[in-house]
């Protein structure tokens, strides 16, 4: 692919947790607009690490980070919240707040584009609640637009926690262990949500993955990573199943001195 | 099984010298304590005849006293929800800075604790005696001691409440570009509104009773009453102010207690 199309640069990118733990070392990778990339690897190898570097949840320690070109590395306050705004996020534990309702977690995904005292009395503009509908409807969650989320199943709250995030109109969508707390049947509905986005609305996702065959089924492209070091990048149409030996190899593990899986 | 791969158990372990050490060290402060102060228990039980002939004289209820009694008490429930509402107004911003999980900066969240344990260490009729003499006898004293206690006593409740909420919707608010006052108002309120109100519930109680006594120091309320009752011993007039106390106490403890339950 031609290097206009690079949405996320990363050019020789550090971490090292203030305990002296390495999280990420030398990588060096582009991401291109579009794209769906599955990030695979032991726990502990960095891959949460690395989605959490693109929207600046984690802090680098070295090298640079580019979206759209723009250095990502100093923005503050009202830039750094704007960039938030702009990437997506979903969480193995999926992160709704329990006792509110399906609505109110999905506009929660809007308060981004709103002003501290209008999103706190809850004055979203009917624009907005429709949006909270049409990404509820998008994920077939429309029904329990008035649940309590504590009243969902596993699978249910990832499918709102994908159209919160989706209310953030966001080019970029990180996925961080989507579907480990999920059973294979709700996994299956997630994972085609998620390639829904990627494919129809062009959101460009990045998922953390621990099935290889998962990543094979949807992704475009697999990375690995061992011990916060880039180990493999190939696009889907090269990758073979025993690629993987070395990612997951015991060797590795004792090698790996990430954190955070 | 090979007995000897069971690892050995420490002897610390092996002996409770933690629970036994702890005991004695207890029981051994009791010991003291009483030493110490003189506690005389002969005393006590010499004069029970003295606690049994007020209790005889309480028995008989002066019941057409309780016509006046229901103004002041009125009063005191007044008071008490009045003074619980402003402290627990002044104790949400103060239990927000000094949660841990919400203030990384621990120089703003010490400062902040250190006024509330500040506040707390104030006793109630030292309060109650302070704002008597700055605004003068009457319900206003009550009201400024009651908001004075139930902001110290609810900000501790609220902030140790805060500090055990689920941190991961907080995390998902923070991904999505919300600012602090989004995050907590979006995150932390929903998780934490429940048990503000018990807390809320629970401190009005409180204050109920409190205030039947900070009405001895002029701060108005039924404890006026009980004081005026008590020094001109009219025991029959304290015996029916000190059943319309119970009477409210235990309405006040259903009706919360149901509320609480509710909130579940």
């Amino acid at each position: 692919m031609s290097d206009e199309s690079v949405l996320i640069e990363f050019d020789n990118v550090q971490k090292v947790y203030p305990n002296g733990t390495v999280g990420l070392k030398d990588i060096n990778l582009k991401i291109h607009e579009g794209e769906f990339v599955a990030v695979v690897g032991l726990s502990g190898a960095g891959k949460s690490t690395l989605l959490r570097t693109i929207n600046r949840m984690h802090d680098i320690t070295g090298g640079d980070l580019k979206i759209d070109g723009a250095s990502i590395t100093g923005y503050k306050g009202k830039e750094l919240r704007n960039l938030r705004r702009s990437v997506g996020m979903i969480f193995q534990d999926f992160n709704l707040v329990n006792r509110s309702s399906v609505r109110r977690n999905v506009l929660s995904g809007r308060v981004g584009y709103y002003s501290t005292w209008k999103s706190s009395l809850g004055l979203f503009s009917a624009e907005d609640k429709q949006r909270a509908v049409d990404a509820l409807k998008r994920v077939n969650m429309l029904e329990k637009l008035y649940t309590r989320v504590d009243e969902l199943s596993g699978g249910q709250q990832q499918r709102v926690a994908i159209a919160r995030a989706l209310m953030q109109e966001p080019k970029i969508m990180l996925a961080d262990e989507p579907i480990a707390s999920l059973d294979p049947l709700t996994t299956t509905a997630v994972m085609d949500d998620l390639l829904g986005l990627n494919q129809e609305l062009g959101i460009t996702v990045l998922a953390n993955l621990h099935s290889v065959s998962l990543a094979m089924k949807y992704a475009d492209r697999i990375i690995g990573l061992r011990g916060g070091q880039l180990v493999y990048d190939k696009p889907i149409a090269e990758v073979s199943a025993d690629d993987f030996d070395g990612i997951y190899s015991e060797q590795a593990e004792i090698k790996g001195g990430a954190v955070n899986g | 099984m090979d007995k000897q791969q069971l690892p050995q158990r420490p002897f610390a372990q092996k002996y409770h010298v933690k629970g036994i050490g702890g005991a004695l060290v207890f029981l051994a402060l009791l010991w003291g304590s009483s030493v110490m102060t003189g506690v005389n228990w002969g005393e006590f039980f010499t004069n029970l005849d003295q606690f049994f002939d007020l209790l005889s004289r309480m028995a008989h209820p002066a019941w057409e006293y309780t016509n006046i009694v229901i103004q002041p008490i009125l009063e005191t429930i007044q008071m008490a929800l009045i003074g619980t509402t402003i402290g627990t107004v002044i104790a949400i911003p103060f239990s927000i800075l000094a949660a841990r999980n919400l203030i990384k900066n621990s120089v703003v969240r010490g400062v902040i604790r250190f006024i509330l344990n500040l506040v707390r260490t104030l006793p109630d009729l030292l309060l109650a005696a302070l704002f008597v003499a700055v605004v003068g006898i009457g319900a206003t004293a009550g009201v400024w001691t009651l908001a004075v206690f139930s902001f110290g006593m609810i900000s501790k409740l609220f902030y140790e409440t805060i500090e055990t909420i689920d941190e991961r919707p907080l995390e998902a608010l923070r991904a999505a570009g919300a600012n602090n006052t989004q995050v907590v108002i979006f995150a932390v309120v929903p998780q934490v509104l429940n048990s503000f109100v018990s807390y809320f519930l629970y401190t009005f109680e409180i204050n109920v009773r409190a205030s039947t006594v900070l009405g001895y120091l002029g701060a108005g309320g039924i404890g006026v009453y009980l004081q005026r009752s008590l020094s001109s011993f009219r025991y029959d007039q304290t015996a029916v102010i000190v059943l319309a106390i119970l009477v409210v106490v235990i309405v006040i403890d259903a009706v919360s207690n149901n509320l609480r339950e509710r909130l579940q």
